[in-house]
This record gives structure tokens, C-alpha cells and sequence, in this order.
């Protein structure tokens, strides 16, 4: 349909990105894992006698708790990642704030995933 | 030109009202964006988890003094917002395939959404007895 854009349009090149599938099914793909996972992981916390020390570090301590842990927070970091990117993007209209507020979204998804996975590997290990 | 009342009107910002499927549409952001606030303390108690006795010592604290029941609403939110998030996150993937827009349907899924993400939280906390 590019035949109907105006010059001006052409010119400024916006429009798709040709990159928004990916996002799209990235999003679908952790919503799926996640509808498996986050009952599972409920449940294991909901079973806990207490939150004490003790109590808390014998779940993460066992393969199941681990495993649970690991796949429950590394989809649900990758697909809340992608969802506040969508939020950013919808409300905020500004450049500069937009693209900083993406990065730091970013950095935030990253650093919480790999304290997470340290966290869990030290319980564990 | 006196407008030709026969023509539709265009949407008016200012004219609207509550409607199920636009509520749980908007509780679906709201709860996405408290998921990712959960997320966050779930790993800073994964870290305190880690780091040792003494560091996880000031959680034990916490949940033992005045502060608690603030906790406890807090993480109960959290249980509520994460259910929410996947019920309707389920029909979000239902809708991808193609099923459940029809007007009458999408009014009542909404509110059953909202009232089984309350009965599946409040089951959750009795289950949880040991936290509370």
C-alpha cells in the first residue's frame, strides 16, 4: 500500500517497525509457559508451613523448588519486560523520557533476572 | 451548515461509561504493572534469602511486629493481582486464537473474571494457612 502514502510520509519513514512479530509472539509464548508455571509456583509458596529462614530456604533448597523458581521468574521477568515496554510505549509520547524509560525497564528485567537466578543457584547449590 | 442528524456522530471523549470488558481491559494494565512490583520484592526475598540468617533476620522482624498486617495486605494485593492477571491473561490468549468477542459473553466473562480471581486468591490464603 505504500503507493498511497503521501510524499511527507515517505520522507519522515515512520511506521512499522518490521520488527513488532517478534514482540508480539515473545509475549504469547511466556503467557503460555506462564499459565503452566504460575499456579505451580503458588501453590509451592502457599504450602510453605511459615516464611521463617528455615522453612523458606529447605523449598528453594529442593530440585523442585528451585526449578520451579528458576522457570517461574525467568518467564515471568522476560514477559513483564515486554509488557511494560508496551506501556511505555502507549503513554509515553516523548523521546528522550520514552527511550530512557525503556532502557531502565530493560535494565531493571536484567537485573532482577540474574539476581534471581544467583539468588536461587547460591540457595541450591 | 446546520449538522445532518442522520450522520454519526463522532466519539465524544467526555461522554462514556463503565463498562465490564473496559474495566478488566484497564485491570489487566494495572495488574501487569503490580506483577512487576511483586516480581521485584519476590527477589529481593530471594536475595535476603541468600545473603544469609542475619540479612533475612530483619524480614523475620518485620513479620513479627506491628508492620506485618501491612505485609500481609501487600502480599494478599499481589495474590490478587497475579490471579486476575492470569484469568484474564488466559482469555487474552483466547482471543489471539480467534474465540470470545461476541458483546454478551465478553460482559460476563469480565465479571466472572473479577469474581474468580477473589474466590481463587481467597482460596489461596486459606490454603496458605502458615503464612497468615
Amino acid at each position: 500500500m505504500s503507493g498511497l502514502r503521501t510524499p511527507l510520509s515517505r520522507a519522515k519513514g515512520l511506521g512499522s517497525a518490521r520488527t513488532g512479530s517478534g514482540h508480539f509472539i515473545a509475549q504469547r509464548v511466556s503467557a503460555v509457559a506462564l499459565v503452566i508455571l504460575i499456579p505451580a509456583f503458588v501453590w509451592m509458596i502457599a504450602r510453605l508451613p511459615d516464611l521463617s529462614y528455615e522453612a523458606a530456604r529447605a523449598l528453594i533448597a529442593s530440585p523442585a523448588g528451585a526449578l520451579v523458581m528458576l522457570l517461574t521468574l525467568t518467564a515471568a521477568i522476560y514477559h513483564m519486560r515486554l509488557g511494560l515496554q508496551v506501556v511505555i510505549e502507549d503513554y509515553i509520547p516523548a523521546p528522550v523520557t520514552r527511550a530512557g524509560l525503556l532502557i531502565v525497564n530493560t535494565l531493571i528485567a536484567a537485573g532482577l533476572w540474574l539476581t534471581a537466578l544467583y539468588s536461587i543457584l547460591v540457595i541450591a547449590a | 451548515m446546520a449538522p445532518n442528524p442522520s450522520r454519526p456522530l463522532s466519539p465524544h471523549v467526555s461522554i462514556w461509561r463503565w463498562h465490564a470488558t473496559m474495566a478488566s481491559s484497564i485491570a489487566h494494565r494495572i495488574s501487569g504493572m503490580a506483577n512487576y512490583i511483586g516480581a521485584v520484592l519476590i527477589t529481593a526475598w530471594l536475595a535476603a534469602l541468600a545473603a544469609g540468617p542475619e540479612t533475612y533476620g530483619v524480614i523475620e522482624e518485620v513479620m513479627a511486629g506491628p508492620l506485618a498486617i501491612l505485609v500481609k495486605l501487600a502480599l494478599f494485593g499481589f495474590t490478587l493481582s497475579l490471579i486476575y492477571h492470569l484469568l484474564n491473561g488466559v482469555r487474552h490468549l483466547a482471543w489471539d486464537l480467534g474465540l470470545g468477542f461476541d458483546p454478551e459473553g465478553s460482559n460476563l466473562r469480565s465479571i466472572l473474571i473479577f469474581i474468580g480471581a477473589i474466590v481463587i486468591t481467597g482460596a489461596i490464603w486459606l490454603l496458605a494457612g502458615g503464612l497468615i
